[in-house]
């Protein structure tokens, strides 16, 4: 590991990483992004003359100290460089969800009073325009692909190359300027502003330092022994704090490569391309790539089928051991490898995990099934448990200690405390400094001794000392006759199921819990299409008669499951119907991190919520959608509604005791 | 007189000069006279419509234009000077490309080789340096290929570079056509009903495009099109054909208000 050169004043900013990588590792790769189909690459003293002519062009253009520049555009090694620069020359950067609506964006801009903006394309660059009126602040704005922009008034905006020309013909006039500026930056000055995705109210921008930043990206490299010949694929927003922390914090500490996709749409193939070594993915992603393989070894031939099935069998038996490095006896081990070179390498390599060395997954709680598929191929998938707000990591799993119910031990220089309400707190070098312009919720959330509020609530097992979350602490609540609500629970155990994508329940104060489900379209299309059945749109498949049959039996079965928790066993699902359309961020019913927006939800859809309670059997009703352009349509359905079996509670358990 | 100095379009474009230029086009088929004398030209940059009912002769014209017909009589200027009967690939060589009505792709290739048959115009190496792909086939198609990789950038199919063409779906596989069109790098691009049989939205985005293109390349387009509401906004100026006769000629909001164009389209009493 190259930390030796962490003297007492060296390495205390993102730039001063930069300069040490470009002169340790000035040959290796610190960037790839694929264009024009072949993977372009930057050296690291490439990226360090790239960030230093676009910090100059910046100095050129009036970036003063302490200005914020919004950055918003996919995963571009460009846009990585943005954000180096801006700290480079003492500004702040702020990148944004490059989906959101032009709305969404005002008020970030607004909020955080930007005066510049480096964004993507023509659509960011339109959007930006579009609230422009109403920001008093706006200057410049600088943009990457100048397709479709050549008759753009070009008084305030101006094409990234040209900026980093500007700065490099104005290399003499501002050096000095930009040395000094650089040379300021210390532990405390802001390394970047996040804004939280909002589960609930406004987005609040999360003010995270250099000693943030770096404590914990230090930190967390060692954990899993990151080095520099490490590879990562960069396509998770890059507002998101998980992919700063990942392609700019552990990267510049590490001096691994960061690779980006060349779109959004070619992004499994890139993967495969590059073949991550250090690999993170939400939930939904492993979700989605399993149901993919399912439904492709439907398709397959009879001999193939059973050989996968036969070798995932094994896999499912003794895969999780052997990664663990269990003793598994010599015959099992040689079937393994046998399933190694017939099924799970091939597989692997087709899903680009042919070198994963360590995977993670956070945001939502994994359907064991999954974790555990991953796990039995030979992947090193693990768990972490972390928020904007810490830097991300809170809790993670050891190698050799994972599981799919808990999120692991507290992750180095965390302390961990649990609430005498469940709540779960923590203190690290990583929690953040304050929320911008809102010490008021800054107060709220963290005390004067540095302990953080997480909002969710969870326990410390007492054998092995992992963290285990049950629900966030707000959501958890009391049913009518008191007993406890935990709609994420329930929420999650439906999900597990290829054929849900999104379930919210409704229950709180009420006398008994009910649920919206959403289908997922590729798993019930192909289901559908092997079946024989003709479907029109998404609203007629969600409301086909064997559709809503196939919910209601996983609903049946997540009750009986349910039913076997004392506590809980209150959140089954009495009633159930299934929407007419998919839940989405740009009406509003997910946050842009694809979370679901409870209140929202049953605000929008109240006459749902109140069908689902009144024991009607179907209900009509009319919903604004927003398209992509930003039109809006109405969609109309009438939805069946329909009673899922209610297993009988924890009695059962009295009886067997 | 035509005028040969270019114009400026409602929308502030400048157009250059004249480009090709149809000078008393006539073509019969045997007793049939699907073209009847119609004059019209093309200039450099703009987006120029034919139009007309079922049978009006417009695709018979595409086809003068590309070579594929010879006309029966009259003359095809071409950049400044009169063009003699030609092959179509011949005609190809001098930058004119099309997209066909019928789809016209290689369905077991790839996309990609497929936009690369686009360039064979451009490519010269002899038949043994291809079989060994060395020495100036090499070289020839790698600085094609990079041609090619442009357009597929510009056209967004990075994702289905790979994909067998009989693969995909009827849009795509107009983008697919285009694609293969553009990376000819065309002075004239002639596009034969390039919206046929989309659904809107596949509509709106080749008619994006069919914009980029005329924008960023600046490359002449010629088009045949039935969706009138597509004609009207992308092209600068209309040809109205029926009966194998030129009935109209001008910018949209002229061709729109022109009685004998209503009638085509409409029908009148008699």
């Amino acid at each position: 590991m190259a930390h030796m050169t962490m003297g007492a004043d060296g390495l205390r900013s993102v730039p001063a990483l930069l300069a040490r990588n470009a002169s340790q590792f000035g040959s290796s790769s610190a960037y790839r992004e694929k264009e024009y189909g072949i993977w372009q690459s930057w050296t690291w003293a490439e990226t360090a003359k790239e960030v230093e002519a676009l910090a100059l062009g910046l100095l050129n253009l009036g970036v003063n100290e302490g200005d914020f520049i919004a950055i918003i555009g996919r995963n571009r090694p460009y846009l990585y460089w943005s954000m180096v620069a801006a700290e480079s020359v003492g500004a702040i950067p702020v990148p944004l969800y490059q989906d959101a609506v032009a709305e969404e964006m005002e008020y970030v801009l607004d909020h955080c009073g930007a005066r510049f903006a480096i964004v993507s394309d023509q659509e960011q660059v339109d959007k930006v325009i579009e609230v422009q009126d109403r920001l008093h602040q706006f200057e410049h704005m600088i943009y990457l692909d100048p397709r479709g922009l050549r008759k753009y008034d070009h008084t305030r905006l101006h094409q990234f190359s040209h900026v980093q020309d500007q700065g490099r013909a104005a290399y003499d006039e501002f050096i000095k300027e930009l040395q000094a500026r650089t040379a300021k930056l210390d532990y405390d000055s802001t390394c970047v502003m996040l804004y939280t995705s909002g589960t609930t109210g406004k987005p609040k921008g999360v003010v995270l330092s250099n000693r943030n930043i770096i404590e914990t990206a230090k930190a967390s490299s060692e954990f899993d022994s990151l080095k520099v010949d490490d590879e990562v694929l960069a396509y998770l927003p890059m507002a998101w704090v998980g992919d700063f922390i990942f392609s700019i914090g552990q990267a510049y500490w590490s001096g691994f490569c960061v690779n980006c996709p060349e779109s959004p749409e070619t992004m499994m193939t890139d993967l495969r391309e590059i073949a991550p070594s250090y690999y993170f993915a939400p939930p939904r992603v492993f979700e989605t790539q399993l149901t993919q393989i399912m439904i492709r070894m439907e398709d397959s031939g009879t001999f193939k089928k059973k050989t996968f099935d036969y070798f995932m069998a094994h896999a499912r038996k003794v895969g999780p051991a052997i990664l663990d490095g269990h003793n598994v006896n010599a015959f099992d081990r040689l079937k393994y490898k046998l399933g190694e070179m017939m099924v799970y390498g091939p597989l692997k390599n087709a899903l680009g995990f042919s070198n994963v060395r360590v995977g993670y997954t956070a945001g939502e709680a994994i359907g064991p099934e999954i974790f555990d598929f991953y796990r039995s191929l030979g992947i090193n998938l693990k768990q972490l448990y972390g928020q904007t707000e810490a830097s991300v990591f809170i809790t993670q799993q050891p190698d050799g200690e994972v599981r799919s119910d808990t999120v692991g031990v507290p992750s180095p220089g965390v302390e961990i405390r649990i609430a005498e309400n469940g709540e779960v707190f923590y203190r690290s070098p990583g929690v953040f400094v304050e929320y911008y312009k809102n010490a008021d919720s800054t107060a709220d959330t963290k005390d004067a001794e540095g302990w953080v509020a997480t909002g969710d609530a969870g326990f410390i097992e007492e054998s092995t000392g992992h963290l285990r979350i049950i629900d966030r602490a707000k959501d958890v609540g009391a049913m009518a006759d008191g007993a406890m609500f935990a709609p994420k629970y329930v929420e999650n155990k439906l999900k597990f199921y290829p054929n849900i994508l999104e379930a919210v329940v409704f229950g709180a104060e009420r006398d008994r819990c009910c649920a919206f489900i959403n289908i997922d379209l590729a798993a019930v299309g192909n289901w559908a299409e092997r079946n024989n059945i003709a479907y029109a749109s998404y609203q007629e498949l969600a409301g086909h008669q064997q559709v809503l049959d196939a919910i209601q039996a996983h609903i049946e079965e997540v009750n009986a499951s349910i039913a076997q928790d004392e506590m809980l066993s209150g959140c089954q699902v009495h009633r159930f119907l299934v929407l007419h359309k998919e839940l989405d961020a740009d009406d509003g019913e997910l946050t842009r991190t694809r979370k679901v927006r409870r209140k929202i939800i049953g605000e929008k859809f109240e006459d749902l919520v109140n069908a689902l309670y009144d024991g009607s059997t179907s209900v009509y009703t009319e919903t604004e959608v927003t398209y992509e352009d930003g039109r809006k349509g109405k969609i109309k359905a009438t939805l069946e509604i329909r009673d899922a079996k209610v297993s009988p509670a924890s009695s059962q358990r009295i009886a067997a005791e | 007189m035509k005028d040969t100095e270019g114009y400026v379009t409602a929308d502030g474009r400048q157009i250059g000069g004249t480009l090709m230029e149809m000078r008393n086009i006539t073509l019969r088929f045997g007793g049939v006279v699907a073209i009847q004398d119609i004059s019209f030209d093309i200039h450099e940059g703009e987006v120029r419509a034919i139009i007309g009912p079922n049978g009006a002769g417009k695709s018979s014209m595409l086809n003068v234009i590309s070579g594929f017909y010879t006309p029966s009589e009259g003359e095809v200027w071409y950049k400044g000077s009169k063009r003699p009967p030609m092959k179509p690939y011949e005609v190809a060589r001098q930058g004119v490309a099309r997209t066909f009505q019928n789809i016209a792709l290689f369905e077991g290739m790839s996309v990609l080789d497929n936009v690369m048959t686009g360039r064979l115009t451009h490519m010269n190496a002899g038949v043994g340096s291809q079989a060994l792909w060395w020495g100036k086939a090499r070289d020839e198609e790698m600085e094609n290929r990079e041609k090619v990789e442009r357009v597929i950038d510009f056209l967004e199919i990075q994702n289905i570079r790979k994909t067998p063409v009989g693969r995909l779906p009827y849009g795509l596989k107009k983008r697919v056509e285009l694609a293969r069109a553009l990376a000819a790098e065309p002075s004239l691009l002639l596009l034969d009903e390039p919206m046929a049989g989309m659904n809107v939205e596949e509509k709106e985005d080749m008619s994006r495009f069919i914009l980029d293109v005329n924008d960023e390349f600046g490359t002449t387009i010629c088009l045949i099109e039935h969706d009138m509401g597509v004609v009207m906004d992308l092209s600068d100026r209309v040809v109205v054909m029926d009966y194998g006769k030129k009935i109209g000629d001008g910018t949209p909001d002229e061709v729109r208000n022109n009685q004998d164009v209503i009638d085509a389209y409409l029908g009148v009493p008699h």
